[in-house]
């Protein structure tokens, strides 16, 4: 119970973390910050009921006004603007990472936390984002989904570090891979 | 962790938090309900009014955390302009800086722990529905006090991969940075277990 606690809030704390630190931008051309790479490890690592609680508590903590988003941001402003609906879409997409990590478990553990990372962190989060985007801005869902194509190539280069990540993390300290633990 | 809650006091810092949100909540809606360009220009001034009341710091950090929308706002305007219909596009852009400024004002005269008791007082049906509250509560503090801490190792990770080579420190680092909070975290929780763990009975 301890252990679970203790590390959803360091997961919690790590997407606060890979926020705050400039010098992990993952420098693939795109301007681009490991956040969501650390939403996409909630799930991979976490597994899909305590990564989605580190997101939650994450996300809580942003509410009530900590400036954990990256830039510094934070506060009840972040979820009325236009990219709110990535933030409502964050806890979703590291339980549906979580959850095909936790269920796939006939393939390697990198390619499975690729492909989880890419429809998790990807198709499902972009559903959210561009919903959200559609929404507040008043634009159709195919001009808002054209407006954030440019983070797709990021996202991806994101989600192939992720399982990489993933991996080796099992390696290090598999019995803190949580979506894998009973495996050990 | 410095909070986004502005050291001017104003008045609306001695309000209950309750009633602010409850207020944001209410003007949010109606925000979005109206389609009437005199009434979301009347809105956004008087957000703008209610910014300048407590003084020039006030709404200098005020207008600072708008200002980070100015991408979004110029693709409005510049798409409403070539659809030629500029009413619109002005209508969601004083809609969306009004919205995005009457929340960031509820959080700057809000002080964190009103915030966080607020919370607490919205989760407590949950409790019944077996969500452990006190765990949630330790699991906040937790998070407050190792952000710094996480980050400040991250920065330290950075300092060791730059004094080896010359490239900046990329992915590659975000391993150990992982591992060293996993370890954290198992310890941290040995630590939790000794002091008497989270039992409701018990004392941490």
């Amino acid at each position: 119970m301890e252990r679970n606690l203790t590390l959803i809030a360091l997961f919690a704390a790590l997407i606060a973390a890979l926020g705050l630190i400039p010098a992990f931008s993952l420098g693939f051309g795109v301007p681009i910050t490991a956040q969501t790479l650390a939403i996409m490890l909630c799930g991979t690592v976490l597994g899909a009921k305590r990564g989605t609680l580190a997101v939650l508590l994450f996300l809580l903590l942003v509410a009530v006004g900590l400036p954990l988003l990256a830039g510094g941001r934070g506060g009840l402003g972040v979820f009325a603007g236009p990219t709110s609906g990535f933030l409502f879409g964050w806890p979703v997409a590291a339980f549906v990472t979580g959850l095909i990590v936790e269920r796939w478990r006939s393939t390697n553990l990198t390619v499975v936390a690729i492909i989880a990372s890419i429809i998790g962190g990807i198709i499902v989060l972009y559903a959210f984002g561009i919903v959200g985007m559609s929404i507040v801005l008043d634009r159709t869902l195919i001009e808002a989904a054209a407006l954030v194509t440019a983070f797709i190539p990021g996202d991806i280069a994101k989600a192939v570090v992720a399982g990489i990540l993933t991996a080796a993390l099992y390696k290090a300290r598999p019995q803190s891979v949580l979506s894998r633990a009973d495996q050990v | 962790m410095i909070s986004l809650t502005s050291p001017v006091e104003t008045r609306a810092h001695s309000w209950p938090a309750w009633l602010k949100l409850s207020l944001l909540c209410a003007a949010t809606i109606v925000l979005v309900a109206n389609q009437n360009l005199a009434f979301q220009a009347a809105a956004f001034l008087g957000c703008l009014t209610l910014y300048a009341l407590p003084g020039r710091t006030f709404f200098t950090v005020g207008v600072k955390a708008l200002w980070g929308l100015w991408p979004f706002l110029i693709l409005l305007v510049v798409w409403h302009l070539v659809i030629g219909d500029p009413s619109g596009g002005l209508l969601i852009t004083l809609r969306l800086l009004t919205a995005v400024g009457l929340a960031t004002l509820v959080t700057m005269t809000t002080r964190l722990s009103d915030m966080i008791a607020v919370a607490q007082w919205l989760l407590k049906p949950f409790a019944r529905l077996g969500l452990n509250t006190r765990a949630l509560e330790l699991g906040i503090a937790l998070v407050i006090r190792f952000t710094p801490t996480l980050a400040d190792k991250g920065r330290q990770l950075g300092q060791a991969w730059q004094a080896r080579a010359r490239t900046k420190p990329r992915w590659r680092v975000i391993l150990p940075f992982t591992v060293l909070a996993i370890d954290d975290a198992e310890q941290v929780a040995e630590a939790i277990r000794a002091r008497g763990g989270l039992d409701p009975t018990s004392r941490i």
